[in-house]
């Protein structure tokens, strides 16, 4: 019974933590990227608000949460109100498998990686419905392009990740990165083309430029979340930062060895190690959303159709090959 | 390989702008669709309509220095010059060499500018966020260099009937000569992080051919004919001003594409740094206003017909005078307005995205096109 | 098949030039003016709202009232009030209502005076909470910038031979306007 109920009680405060962290990190993420374009464009992005304008976000915040919430009259008021909360609720559950070290996980589940990519997928059905419920054409236009896009990218993104589960042998993210140990799966070629098609797959899933179609302002105003505003639109602001944190944390853990450094196996179960352990898995984590950022702000958006021209044409037979390629490398090497 | 749409499926109106990122303004644009696919693109105009030609009816010359500038914000100089050489040309008036070599000067600078404002806003169009703030970059320089001649920064009622109402001076020779060089440097790296880029390549190679025909049906002009493969350039066919005294090449490109009209305003952005060194060269000395400047600019009745090069293409202004210092009539044909009209034939049949795209390589400036 | 493979490589290729230029510029400094804590210097030809010159020897404005700008003014936005005092020879200036809502800063008020009384003003950081703050009056204007260049205002009777080629220019800019 108190075994139990301790087991009960160390999840839940992990769980406060994991969800408190996506807060932080979706504030934290909105900074880095405002500074980061704002010195790309040559300007020193937000500066003010506390030291190096580090609390700009959190003022923002507090201002998005002040406005008033609008809701047009034609639109179909329960699915408008429940969209955004769709959108920001099942990445941050989904946070809750990541193995952020060794012990830093709220739960190995043995099919961690499913339960990841199925509440990942909760992410084109809240656009959908914010764009179907706005009444708008703008946003239907956004909502259209979002489930086109994401059915389609998601197919090369499974074969990614099958790929790594081929190689590992298990669905579980613990036993996925202590696989990897020192060797990360990226460091073998046919895992190299995994991680590549992985990350631009991970981009178009994410919806964030070049591959933004769903939103496309110059387009299409501002997509499926026009009609928002306040908090209703601050809370697909952190739905977006929270689906980039674990489309990064996957590809860390799947590919990028998770908490562990290029060829050293760290022992011991230390605190001090522990830390490092995280440490090392946000490094990876951020180093991929900092190149994603700088992706966004450098490069013109795709058209509709050469995206997915892109994802069927190429992408999809790529990583089918690549599939096929490590079976065979598995095979041949049991022989 | 974009299918034609079928036009007798169900269709949707979707009604783009007055307030829509891409029109630059208050531009309407009534899109009938088929899915994502443009069938009819109608563009409602008026929204932001100031009368200016009517204005002009009621307003001395001299009164209608500061309304050249409303008009086209980007080129605001081509405006003017357009203006005080129809005057100059329906009463007679004779403008000091120097005036018309700084008229030149600083129209091109302005041209330069009024390009870098347009790729800035052609890849906004596009989506991407940055090259808009590393043209501004440049077209800050210009601008500071203009504002020490004129005063003003966008609207700079600078040109005078006679002349010009400010010398240049050594500050702005200096800093001109500084700017070419700058600009030099950075329109190759304008061409390695925009035009040679793969996805813009493919949002504009192809998209919105306008062909020879199409172009002169319509009588488009400027950057748009010269992208379709037609030298067309008031500068050259039709000199005005101290232009032919000028070595400068018009660049063509026969492809007709969103693409060719890129291009052709990189080039032109090369050619304007050329004329303006050469006219900082050759600037001779002299006042730069004539020697009695009438209180009020008045000719004969009679009528007059002025067109110029303006950054977006081919600008005429009519007058019509019945021996007052108003005109009685004045028409302006402002390059936008007649560019604008193509836009239905050559996006029926595409995507909204390549709408876009069309719209931004054509340049528009709406407070021109309502006047 | 190749020319695809061909073009994949080289888009990479043009995407990687794309970001190499991005990251030069985004480790290089920033080239804005942190504003309200930073100006740039403005050019001393800047064409602000007009205002009247201040005669540095006297104090006081080189206004003869000849209405030449408010009647050149293309938008209407100057009002002069001139009166002629008992015994006086000329008008004097009393009152100099500038709308500048109105203005369009075309510089033909400050081109058509006779007596070079007018200047544009450097100022343009013009800011109000309603349009009534940009109805000026210039002529108590020259009293406060006098002051504020320390000028002491001499009285009357020191400007002789001023007016006087003043009042011959007068009739000529009447004379044009008819």
């Amino acid at each position: 019974m108190s075994d139990a109920l301790i087991q009960l009680i160390i999840i839940l405060a992990l769980a406060l933590v994991v969800v408190a962290y996506a807060f932080g990190n979706s504030a934290i993420l909105v900074w880095v990227e405002r500074k980061l374009c704002g010195h790309i464009q040559r300007r020193p992005g937000p500066c003010e608000v506390g030291p190096f304008g580090l609390f700009q976000t959190a003022i923002d915040g507090i201002k998005l949460m002040g406005k008033q919430i609008i809701i047009p009259r034609n639109a179909d008021k329960r699915l408008f109100m429940v969209a955004p909360v769709l959108s920001f609720v099942p990445p941050i559950i989904a946070l809750m498998v990541i193995p952020f070290s060794k012990h830093v996980q709220v739960r190995d589940l043995d099919i961690g990686l499913l339960f990841v990519l199925s509440l990942a997928a909760m992410n084109v059905l809240a656009i959908l419905i914010a764009g179907w419920s706005s009444a708008n054409k703008y946003s239907l236009f956004g909502a259209v392009r979002a489930v086109a896009q994401n059915v389609a990218y998601e197919i090369p993104l499974l074969i990614c990740l099958i790929t790594a589960v081929m190689w590992t042998g298990s669905l579980s993210l613990g036993d996925i990165v202590n696989a990897q140990g020192g060797t990360w799966f990226i460091f073998y070629p046919w895992g190299f083309v995994a991680f590549l098609v992985y990350f631009i797959t991970g981009m178009a899933e994410t919806n964030r430029a070049p591959f933004d179609m769903p939103e496309a302002e110059s387009e299409l105003t501002a997509g499926f979340h026009t009609e928002y505003a306040g908090m209703g639109f601050g809370l697909f602001f952190l739905g977006e930062y929270t689906n980039m944190l674990l489309m990064a944390s996957l590809a860390t853990a799947l590919f990028l060895g998770g908490y562990n450094l290029p060829f050293i196996e760290l022992t011991g179960d230390g605190v001090m190690t522990e830390l490092l352990r995280v440490f090392i898995f946000l490094a990876k984590a951020y180093g991929m959303i900092i190149v994603m950022i700088w992706i966004r702000w450098t490069f013109p958006r795709v058209r509709f159709d050469q995206l997915m021209n892109f994802c069927w044409k190429i992408l999809i037979p790529v990583s089918m090959a690549n599939l096929a390629i490590t079976a065979l490398v598995m095979k041949l090497g049991e022989l | 390989m974009i299918p034609h749409p079928d036009p007798t499926q169900e269709t949707l109106v979707l009604n783009m702008g007055p307030q829509h990122p891409s029109t630059h303004g208050v531009l309407r644009v009534l899109l009938k669709m088929d899915g994502e696919y443009v069938i009819e693109a109608e563009p409602v105009l008026g929204y932001g309509h100031r009368m200016h030609e009517k204005m002009g009816e009621v307003r001395s010359h001299n009164g209608f220095y500061a309304n050249v500038g409303r008009m086209d914000y980007g080129g605001a100089l081509s405006f003017a010059h357009g203006h005080v050489l129809a005057v100059e040309r329906l009463s007679d008036i004779q403008v000091p060499e120097r005036a018309e070599y700084i008229r030149v000067i600083t129209t091109e600078l302005n041209r330069v500018a009024s390009h870098l404002l347009w790729i800035g806003a052609f890849l906004l169009d596009l989506g991407a966020f940055t090259p808009i703030l590393y043209s501004f970059d440049d077209r800050e320089i210009a601008l500071d260099l203009l504002e020490h001649v004129t005063g003003a920064r966008i609207t700079f009622s600078y040109f005078r009937v006679g002349g010009v109402c400010n010398d240049i001076d050594e500050q702005f020779i200096e800093g001109t000569k500084k700017f070419i060089k700058r600009m030099r440097e950075r329109i190759p790296m304008f061409h390695k992080l925009v035009t040679g880029n793969i996805i813009f390549r493919k949002r504009v190679e192809g998209i919105g051919i306008i062909d020879r025909d199409m172009a002169l049906r319509y009588g488009v002009t400027g950057p748009m004919i010269r992208g379709s493969g037609i030298p067309y350039d008031i500068r050259k066919v039709e000199p005005y001003s101290v232009y032919p005294e000028f070595d400068f090449d018009i660049p063509t490109y026969d492809e007709g594409d969103c693409m060719a009209r890129h291009k052709v305003r990189m080039d032109e952005i090369e050619q304007s740094l050329r004329i303006i060194e050469q006219g900082l060269e050759k600037l001779p000395d002299g006042p730069v206003m004539m020697e009695k400047v009438p209180k009020k600019v008045k000719s004969g009745p009679g009528d007059t017909f002025m067109s110029v090069e303006a950054a977006r293409g081919e600008l005429c202004y009519y007058l019509a005078t019945d021996g007052t210092d108003t005109p009685y009539r004045m028409k302006i044909r402002s390059p936008s307005y007649s560019n604008l009209s193509i836009l239905k034939e050559v996006t029926s049949g595409i995507l909204l995205s390549d709408l876009v795209a069309v719209m931004g390589s054509m340049d528009l400036v709406i407070p021109e096109i309502d006047r | 098949m190749i020319a695809t493979i061909k073009e994949i490589i080289g888009g990479a290729k043009s995407l990687l030039v794309g970001m190499s230029i991005t990251a030069k510029y985004g480790m290089s400094k920033t080239v804005t003016a942190h504003y309200p804590f930073e100006t740039l210097d403005i050019t001393p030809n800047f064409r602000g709202h007009i205002d009247l010159v201040v005669n540095t020897k006297t104090g006081k404005h080189k206004c003869i009232s000849c209405m030449m700008c408010q009647r050149t003014c293309p938008s209407g936005c100057i009002e002069i009030k001139a009166e002629k005092p008992e015994g006086a020879k000329k008008k004097q200036l009393v009152e100099y209502h500038l709308d500048f809502t109105k203005c369009s800063l075309c510089g033909n008020c400050v081109e058509v005076c006779p007596t070079k009384a007018l200047e544009y003003s450097n100022e343009y950081n013009l800011v109000g909470t309603s349009r009534h703050d940009f109805h000026f009056e210039l002529v108590e204007r020259v009293v406060k910038r006098a002051d504020a260049m320390g000028i002491v205002v001499v009285e009357e009777k020191a400007e002789e031979p001023k007016p006087e080629k003043a009042a011959a220019e007068a009739p000529v800019g009447d004379d044009n306007s008819e």
